[in-house]
């Protein structure tokens, strides 16, 4: 990672856990009295949001507010852009405008890359979902959840198995986490419908099942994704209440699970579709613990892209 | 207006020097000197290519090319003969029209543009359009193509196939199977799958092909199919041809050349339709074009203004530009690879296009009484795309920066020098009439 955060490709492995590992130190500073750090005072950073997600852009601001930044937010709706205004005059304007980072959510896959590559701007770009393509931070925040729950893992998820449980297809938050967490060392098998899984996986670096009970007998984290409705429509699969019953996470399929098994979901979550109100609820499920913990990694990212210099001393000051 | 090529390469290699006189080829000798002096210093003279898929944009889209920015895109490439495809606005579904893009043709002066007419009307799929006005017009349309989109319906494609039998016409297929490629941004397979693009699988081409070739057998119709792009397409083919049936197949200089693995970094320069496919599939498409499955190549030369492309890659149009770089393309593709010969190349960029469309002053070979349709090739040359100096009026090129083989040094235009040392003979100029 040199400039732009658009894929967990960016990332080496040890790049990676150095973001995870700058942001438990930050989270020592969190849990302080004194929340705010004055590294990137001074600095702005323009959350440019194209798709409504109040939770990642809300994730964002706190983030760079956290570490003094000034935050901008610019959303689609209401603005010139929908008045058809192109990527690359909106991206300009915010340029002109002083932005030192851009954070971009946008339904284009490479939308990210489209910023960071074409010479438009010179500000860092960093992915917070594009398309179906990669949503990189979510990765770096499930991971940084999954080590703060096995204290064993420390520079690598060696012996790990993940289950990624959904609609792979059309998932970002899928890709992302496939890339970083196998690049960390985890097994990880897709579970979904033949129809939720795309043509080219034969050549990923995972297993495939469509069996969600025995997938899950003897994973170490089971990540539930989200399923949208308009999926149904399209014949992904017959119905809700048969995608229920063959991929979702009820509570006989919670009590099958290990003791030390972790239940994860990026959220918003479909309660009595992909998962169940017991096993959202359950003590299993971190899924709030994923909530606050994005803030912390974003916060890393935004450190290391933005503010250069390792984060060893300047905390402890 | 005549002309003396000097020295100029034959085919099987002999020099020999070439007069031109009333748009034919007057003599082919030694020590002839008459009329005005070309000098082909030893490069290799050629019929003019022939393309039967080019879109021009005009009328309705002059931002993007016009029939005689077209055309002189064409002569810079070496061709004689283009095909403009219909998908204009207004669409080419009526006499108007065809005869109007006929006009600015021949107006241009630069290579002789033949108007495809649309199968249905407004490329909607729902009804013929008038393809017996468009035929019996002055434009004397013989082609006729939804281009851009499927003829779909397969009881409107078996009437079309079966209709044009009247004036020996021939339905060029879009092969796209609409239902299963909704929202397609690109080839399906391990790129897709990682970039998170929506597929266009091969079987959405594949069905249509085999759908199509079925229906020319029943109803004994000529079919071609555009821009073959799987090797599942190429056997299909293939499969065809060993029965009888009177299809011919296209294949495009970029699909010759290009693979999906480009799009990795979602420059929307490399985003076309139908989709750069594997390397499997380039490997299929040399071969069936080296065998003669594939019959011959076409530009499908679709110019797109900078804003459509400089966008994120969802938002972009699909198209490339081809006219200027087809010829380079299939040589690095073809020759070098020693896939096939110079003599294979002439047929199934001149010789064979020009057959099937008709187009009876091109595609002849280069001998004494031949119309003097003439493309003169300097095939030891090498050059670097530049898209800068793209005679296209749009710069789409996927090629930008890529170093070339062989380079057309003139082109000859029924008898007149439209190209020379590789730069356009203005009309207005005097150069030629």
């Amino acid at each position: 990672m040199e400039k732009h955060l658009l894929s967990i490709n960016d990332l080496s492995a040890s790049e990676a856990i150095q973001i995870l590992n700058t942001a438990s130190e930050l989270s020592k500073i969190s849990d302080g009295p004194m929340k705010k750090l004055p590294t990137l005072r001074g600095r702005t950073v323009v959350n440019l949001f194209f798709e409504d997600s109040t939770r990642t852009r809300i994730s964002f601001e706190s983030a760079a507010k956290r570490l003094s930044a000034d935050v901008i937010n610019f959303s689609a709706k209401g603005s010139s852009v929908s008045k058809g205004e192109s990527l690359k005059d909106t991206a300009q304007t915010l340029q002109a405008m002083g932005a030192d980072a851009v954070v971009i959510r946008h339904g284009a896959s490479g939308a990210a890359q489209r910023l960071a590559d074409s010479g438009w701007i010179s500000a860092s770009v960093i992915n917070a979902g594009d398309g179906t393509h990669e949503h990189p931070t979510q990765a770096l925040l499930d991971a940084y959840t999954i080590r703060s729950k096995f204290p064993d893992l420390k520079d690598n998820f060696n012996g790990l198995k993940v289950a990624i449980v959904g609609d792979i297809l059309h998932s970002r938050v899928a890709r992302s986490n496939v890339l970083l967490l196998s690049k960390l060392g985890a097994k990880i098998t897709l579970v979904a419908p033949p129809t939720l899984i795309p043509v080219g996986v034969t050549d990923w670096d995972v297993d495939v099942s469509y069996d969600l009970d025995s997938a899950i007998l003897n994973a170490d984290v089971v990540m539930m994704l989200r399923i949208q409705s308009e999926r149904m429509a399209a014949s992904f699969f017959p119905s809700e209440r048969e995608y229920s019953r063959g991929y979702g996470l009820d509570l006989a399929r919670l009590n099958s699970l290990k003791d030390s098994t972790i239940v994860m979901h990026p959220g918003p979550m479909n309660r009595g579709l992909e998962i169940s109100a017991e096993s959202a609820d359950s003590h299993k499920s971190v899924v709030l613990a994923q909530v606050s913990n994005g803030v912390l990694v974003r916060m890393a990212v935004l450190y290391q892209l933005l503010g250069g210099a390792a984060l060893t001393g300047e905390v402890g000051a | 207006m005549k002309y003396t090529i000097k020295n100029a390469r034959m085919l099987d290699d002999a020099i020999v020097d070439i007069e031109i006189a009333n748009g034919v080829i007057a003599n082919i000798g030694k020590e002839i000197s008459a009329g005005e002096i070309v000098d082909a210093q030893k490069s290799l003279v050629i019929p003019g290519l022939v393309d039967l898929h080019t879109h021009l944009r005009e009328p309705g889209r002059e931002d993007s090319e016009t029939v005689a920015t077209g055309s002189a895109a064409a002569a810079k490439g070496g061709f004689t003969a283009i095909s403009a495809m219909a998908n204009t606005f207004p669409v080419a579904d009526t006499a108007g029209v065809v005869e109007q893009v006929f006009r600015l043709g021949q107006e241009a002066g630069l290579c002789d543009v033949f108007p495809i007419g649309a199968v249905t009307a407004g490329l909607e799929g729902k009804k013929l359009a008038e393809l017996g006005a468009m035929a019996n017009s002055k434009a004397q349309v013989r082609i006729f193509s939804d281009d851009g989109k499927c003829v779909s319906d397969p009881l409107l494609m078996r009437r079309a196939l079966e209709y044009v039998k009247t004036f020996n016409g021939i339905i060029a297929q879009h092969a796209q199977e609409p239902a299963l490629t909704v929202g397609s941004q690109m080839n399906e397979g391990l790129v897709s799958s990682k970039l998170g693009l929506t597929g266009w699988p091969a079987v959405a081409e594949e069905a249509i092909i085999a759908r199509d070739i079925l229906l020319a057998e029943h109803v004994g119709s000529r079919l071609h199919i555009c821009h073959l792009t799987t090797a599942g397409g190429v056997d299909l083919v293939r499969f065809a041809k060993s029965r009888g049936i009177n299809v011919t197949a296209e294949v495009t200089p970029h699909h010759l050349l290009l693979t999906d693995e480009l799009v990795s970094n979602y420059d929307p320069v490399f985003k076309v339709n139908p989709p750069l496919r594997t390397e499997k599939d380039v490997m299929a498409l040399r071969k069936g074009l080296a065998d003669g499955t594939i019959d011959i190549v076409g530009t499908d030369h679709a110019p797109h203004p900078t804003e459509d492309k400089d966008c994120e890659w969802q938002s972009a149009a699909f198209g490339m530009v081809g006219l200027e770089t087809a010829l380079s393309v299939v040589v690095k593709a073809m020759i070098e690879t020693e896939l096939m010969s110079w003599e294979t190349l002439v047929e199934r960029m001149s010789i064979a296009p020009a057959k099937i469309a008709g187009y009876a002053k091109h595609g002849q070979i280069v001998a004494k009484g031949s119309p003097a349709n003439l493309a003169i090739i300097d095939t030891s040359a090498t050059w670097i795309v530049d898209r800068n100096t793209l005679a296209s009026k749009s710069k789409n090129t996927p090629f930008a920066g890529m170093t070339m083989p062989a380079q057309v040094r003139h082109t000859f235009l029924n008898g007149d020098l439209v190209l020379k040392n590789g730069q356009i003979v203005s009309k207005m100029n005097g150069g030629s009439n």
